[in-house]
């Protein structure tokens, strides 16, 4: 978490990671899925978030998800 | 201090595709509260900085610091007579052995410099980096320097492509094979003298740190920046501050340990595993000092200040995410004025 809340993020989606200078754009739904993680959310309430607010199925949301997470894993924004 | 004009010189004016710091050193202080008034010392007629409107208020030429030591001290001497120096900013690595000998001269003339001493100066040189390395605990890649071409072939392990090879005092060339290093050696070497370093690749980010320190063991200030636009020179065109803890930490051990005193730029790779080495330290400001300025540091400020003896409290605070990018302008100048400095050396 100490990484996430470390990140700038607007509203427009840029995303500044203050240690290394690097930026990075996400969408709309990356932006969701940062929220709810920064407010402490589980896995599958952050499933059923996505479900109910981009109308998908359970499938694609949970897919949406983890590809999410690997990627800021990934890139060292989230521990 | 606000209450005494200062006049300070200030050398590097030399704003072209490699820049030297005395344009953004000069920018700083005059965005500082200090009443100044700026002498510009160069030493080619065609720098940038003479003839920027509202930059310097005089400019002198100066003779190369390879010229001799005598010739650059009566030099020296003769602008002083005529302006009452107060302080001078050398800015190039080639010229502050020169300044640094001097400094206790230039003392007793009533020219404050804030130099490190030569023997801080001489122990980080490029060429001594392993041992500097080894006395203060610090990550380096490893490196050799050569003073024979010949000694390329034999280079020890684990040296090994690609690596650069460096100049003396500046410029570095990335090689892959045993051609390109004899070329850029002979061309280094010509152009620097030796030794000629050779120093191992490491793969990762290039991450440099802007640093000031007291003399004392103290980090005055000290910002962090990545580079985001390399020159085909190296030289970074465009670059924003960053807050990487470990970074600053090295900084500051490295500043306690050496006692350093003055400007100083820390280059360094950071590795995909998080490991820093440190490739270079340049002995004095940098040319994106004014980053520093911009984030919240006024490292030119803050060295007048140390040179004129005040007591500077450190600052650790400034804004990461401030960016600087470069650009080039033309200027338009006159004859008349590349006339006075070809014919008079001042202008």
């Amino acid at each position: 978490m100490r990484k996430l809340n470390s990140l700038a993020i607007s509203d427009n989606g840029f995303i500044f990671k203050p240690s290394t200078g690097e930026s990075f754009t996400t969408n709309e739904m990356g932006l969701f899925i940062i929220q709810l993680l920064k407010e402490n959310k589980s896995g599958e309430e952050i499933i059923n978030a996505i479900m109910e607010d981009f109308e998908v199925d359970k499938i694609t949301a949970g897919r949406d998800l983890y590809e999410y997470l690997d990627f800021l894993k990934r890139e060292q924004m989230m521990d | 201090m606000e209450k005494k004009k200062l006049t300070i010189g200030v050398t590097g004016l030399n704003n072209i595709d490699s820049p030297g710091p005395g344009v953004p050193v000069i920018r700083g202080i005059k965005n500082s509260g200090l009443d100044v008034r700026i002498i510009g010392l160069a030493y080619e007629n065609l720098e940038p900085g003479i003839y920027m409107p509202g930059l310097v208020d005089k400019t002198y030429l100066m003779p190369f610091p390879s010229t001799g030591s005598e010739a650059f001290l009566e030099r020296l001497q003769y602008i002083h007579e005529k302006e009452q120096l107060d302080i001078i900013i050398p800015n190039f690595d080639s010229e502050l052995y020169l300044f640094i000998k001097f400094s206790d001269k230039l003392l007793e003339m009533g020219i404050h410099t804030f130099l490190p001493s030569l023997e801080q100066f001489e122990e980080r040189h490029k060429d001594n980096l392993p041992e500097f390395a080894e006395k203060y605990h610090i990550t380096v890649p490893e490196s050799k320097a050569l003073m024979n071409s010949d000694e390329l072939a034999n280079l020890p392990k684990p040296l090994s492509y690609p690596y650069y090879i460096k100049g003396k005092f500046y410029e570095a060339f990335k090689v892959s094979n045993h051609s390109q290093a004899l070329y850029y050696f002979n061309k280094l070497s010509a152009k620097w003298g030796f030794p000629v370093i050779v120093q191992q690749a490491i793969h990762g980010t290039e991450v440099n740190v802007i640093a000031l320190g007291d003399g004392e063991g103290n980090t005055v200030a000290a910002v962090a920046m990545r580079k985001q636009y390399i020159t085909d020179k190296g030289k970074a065109w465009g670059g924003i501050t960053i807050s990487d803890e470990r970074l600053l930490e090295i900084t500051h051990h490295i500043i306690k340990e050496t006692k350093w005193r003055g400007g100083m730029e820390l280059e360094m790779i950071k590795t995909d595993d998080g490991e820093y080495h440190l490739i270079e330290i340049n002995p004095r400001i940098p040319a994106w000092v004014y980053l520093a300025v911009g984030a919240g540091q006024n490292i030119p400020e803050m060295l007048c200040r140390l040179a004129m003896g005040e007591k500077v409290k450190p600052v650790t605070e400034y804004v990461s995410g401030k960016m600087f990018i470069r650009y080039s302008w033309d200027l338009i100048g006159d004859i008349a004025d590349f006339e006075k400095i070809i014919i008079f050396g001042e202008l």
